[in-house]
């Protein structure tokens, strides 16, 4: 099979002393990341990105720098669990779902328990994606290859209508939010005629708003605005895990198969298709309670209440990469921090990437199996310390992630009106977090804006200004009308629980 | 959001909800006003600059007008969007942060990072100055020598750094 070839070839350049110990460098980074308030996977790597310009040059080097990246990704998966089991506070939004039965857990002397089935699933779940990621990303791309501008385009619209159709948040403020990312990212000059928009006169904005600014401030800054609100001591329990609990625990796991198996579904599915690592933890601990035989216990402490979030998160944060390797569309906030990345570093995500990168693809991927064993064994003898950074007080830690933010959004362009710019984004990040308007679909739509533009053009300059070229074959108007389904879907729903409603 | 007790509100959920969606109303109409002056039609040769902005700022009106009708038919009880303690929480570090802003331009990052830690440290910690010292400068120093020296990123500088000869 080629695939295994292939892969054996990624290991070969993945288990480089370089890269090995990137991988640990970003494992730890990114758990890191993830303990911290206001620190998570899309802003720490965005932060981290401009850091790897330059190793990006060497020969190489984009392999390398892809590796600490997404490495410092699964460390922040990793560490989103930590806070939620020990201190009841969700580093990370998709880790929500397992402070239900982590925290009683933890309360109950269990918290060892509950961390190792935590880590382990998660590494379940991660591995099942990369698995589905060796075997159907090249298939996936292989097709993509034949894909025209109006195919590009339909995939495009399939994502951004996959945002309203399935999130939790109210349709029309995810219609608003998206579409201040695409205003945002017209921002500048116009790619195909060169003149300038929405600028306004001002040489500040002549380059347009950086996605990496935009993710800081909003995630960033937003984050520790809100953290703010809730106060700020943080009481959690203490975190002992020796061998005798992780093996104990790991004879109580393979009970939980079942569960396992649908929430790896669950998580591959919901992060390839743009749904998310959060949806995806939710959605698996709610399928995991409702067919489980103990289900009425779950919130109590129960290990199958961390199980199936747990490992849908990393299944679905791990999957999210694969339409952003295959088409270039990313199916997750970090994801998209990242495809931003490869366009820095001169690669053209897409299709295309797998002939023309074979190194790059490969050797990432080899690198997801090896990170994540890595992460495993990171996390499992390391807990006690990442814990103790939560103990370090507020009124020292804010400071210092501010100032890195700062620095962060500094090194992007070398410039002061992006520090400035990420305080007004953490300023909106915090209202639209209140307000339910979601951010996800804002970060992706400013990432992928100019391309999905430039893809609608160049469909349209085909067709002579015809829409009927998004439905001229099967394939394309498949796309279409899923994607015209799922933006009608909440209203479809509204009205199905009215004939319900009615009837009975 | 705090347990125990309901704090006074600063401002309303629906004041808020009012305002962000106006805020959009306003960006939406404003990018509309560009993409037209830029032109916003089939061209001659294929769709204008303006074409693709306009109608995604088209959407975006349509969505927040949604969005603000929604907030000024909204029944039920007040709710607080934001309660004074909070707010108060808040600005003690967003009003901070700005100030810092303001000094990297003057001072470089390193020496506003400083300043910025250790006001931090004193007034929010209560910490005493030694431990404020140490932790401030350490701080800066440490990052010196990540972005400086080992990733050779230049960060901005002021009299500071000159005076020391870092620059």
């Amino acid at each position: 099979m080629d695939e295994i070839q292939s892969l054996l070839h990624g290991f070969a350049i993945a288990l480089s002393f370089k890269n090995l110990a990137l991988m640990f460098v970003g494992i730890i980074l990114g758990v890191i990341i993830g303990v911290l308030p206001g620190l998570g996977g899309a802003n720490g790597v965005a932060i981290l990105l401009p850091l790897t310009f330059s190793m990006a040059q060497s020969p190489g080097g984009t392999t390398s720098a892809i590796i600490l990246l997404s490495c410092i990704y699964w460390g922040a998966l990793f560490g989103g669990a930590i806070t939620s089991i020990l201190f009841n506070i969700p580093g990370e939004p998709w880790s929500v779902a397992t402070t239900f039965d982590g925290y009683p857990l933890a309360q109950q002397g269990r918290a060892g328990a509950a961390l190792t089935a935590a880590f382990t699933s998660s590494f379940v779940g991660a591995l099942v994606a990369v698995i589905v990621i060796t075997f159907l990303s090249p298939i996936v791309a292989n097709f993509a290859l034949e894909f025209g501008a109006p195919e590009f385009f339909a995939v495009y619209l399939l994502t951004f209508c996959a945002f309203v159709g399935m999130s939790k948040e109210p349709p029309f403020k995810t219609i608003a939010s998206m579409m201040l990312g695409f205003s945002l990212a017209a921002v500048g000059t116009d790619p195909v005629t060169g003149a300038l928009r929405l600028t306004f006169g001002s040489t500040a904005l002549l380059t347009g708003f950086d996605f990496l600014v935009a993710v800081i401030g909003l995630f960033g800054i937003g984050e520790i605005l809100l953290t703010l609100e809730e106060g700020l001591a943080f009481k959690g329990a203490s975190a002992k895990i020796n061998l005798r609990v992780v093996l104990d625990t790991w004879k109580e796991l393979p009970r939980y198969w079942l569960t396992s198996i649908r929430s790896s579904a669950v998580g591959c599915f919901m992060g390839i298709v743009p749904g998310g690592a959060t949806p995806a933890s939710f959605m698996s601990y709610g399928v995991a309670r409702r067919f489980s035989p103990d289900g009425d216990k779950f919130g109590t402490g129960k290990v199958e209440g961390v199980v199936a979030p747990e490992t849908a998160a990393h299944a679905a944060g791990t999957s999210a990469l694969l339409p952003m390797l295959t088409l270039g569309v990313p199916g997750s906030p970090t994801a998209a921090v990242l495809l931003g990345g490869l366009l820095i570093w001169g690669l053209q995500p897409g299709p295309l990437l797998f002939v023309e990168q074979k190194d790059f693809v490969w050797g990432l991927i080899a690198s997801m199996y090896l990170g994540n064993i890595a992460g495993l064994i990171v996390v499992l003898t390391c807990v006690p310390l990442f814990a103790a950074i939560l103990r370090v007080p507020f009124s020292v830690i804010a400071p210092i992630i501010i100032v890195i933010c700062a620095i962060g959004s500094y090194t992007v362009h070398n410039s002061m009106f992006d520090v400035w710019m990420m305080l007004v984004f953490g300023v909106a990040g915090y209202a639209f977090k209140k307000l339910a308007y979601p951010l996800a679909p804002l970060v992706l739509a400013i990432v992928l804006g100019d391309r999905a533009e430039a893809s609608f053009r160049q469909a349209m300059l085909v067709s002579q200004g015809e829409m009927s070229v998004f439905f001229s074959n099967k394939l394309v108007g498949g796309m279409t009308g899923l994607a015209l389904v799922l933006l009608a879907w909440p209203l479809l729903a509204w009205l199905i629980s009215k004939v319900r409603r009615a009837s009975a | 959001m705090t347990e125990g007790g309901e704090g006074r509100p600063a401002f309303g959920q629906k004041s808020a909800e009012i305002v962000v969606s106006a805020f959009f109303l306003a960006l939406g109409a404003l990018v509309m006003w560009d993409s037209v002056r830029l032109g916003a039609r089939w061209g001659s040769d294929g769709p204008q600059a303006g074409y693709f902005p306009f109608y995604i700022a088209l959407l975006m009106s349509i969505a927040s007008a949604v969005n603000l009708a929604l907030a000024l038919v909204r029944k039920g009880g007040f709710r607080a969007f934001v309660e004074v303690e909070q707010l108060k929480l808040v600005l003690s570090v967003l009003l901070p942060s700005i100030v810092y802003v303001g000094l990297i331009a003057l001072l470089g990052i390193y020496v506003a990072s400083a300043i910025f830690v250790a006001a931090f440290m004193r007034w929010l910690g209560k910490y005493p100055w030694w431990k404020v010292a140490a932790v401030s400068i350490g701080n800066s120093v440490v990052f010196f020598l990540i972005f400086e020296m080992w990733f050779k990123v230049p960060l901005p500088k002021g009299v500071v750094e000159r005076l020391l000869g870092l620059d």
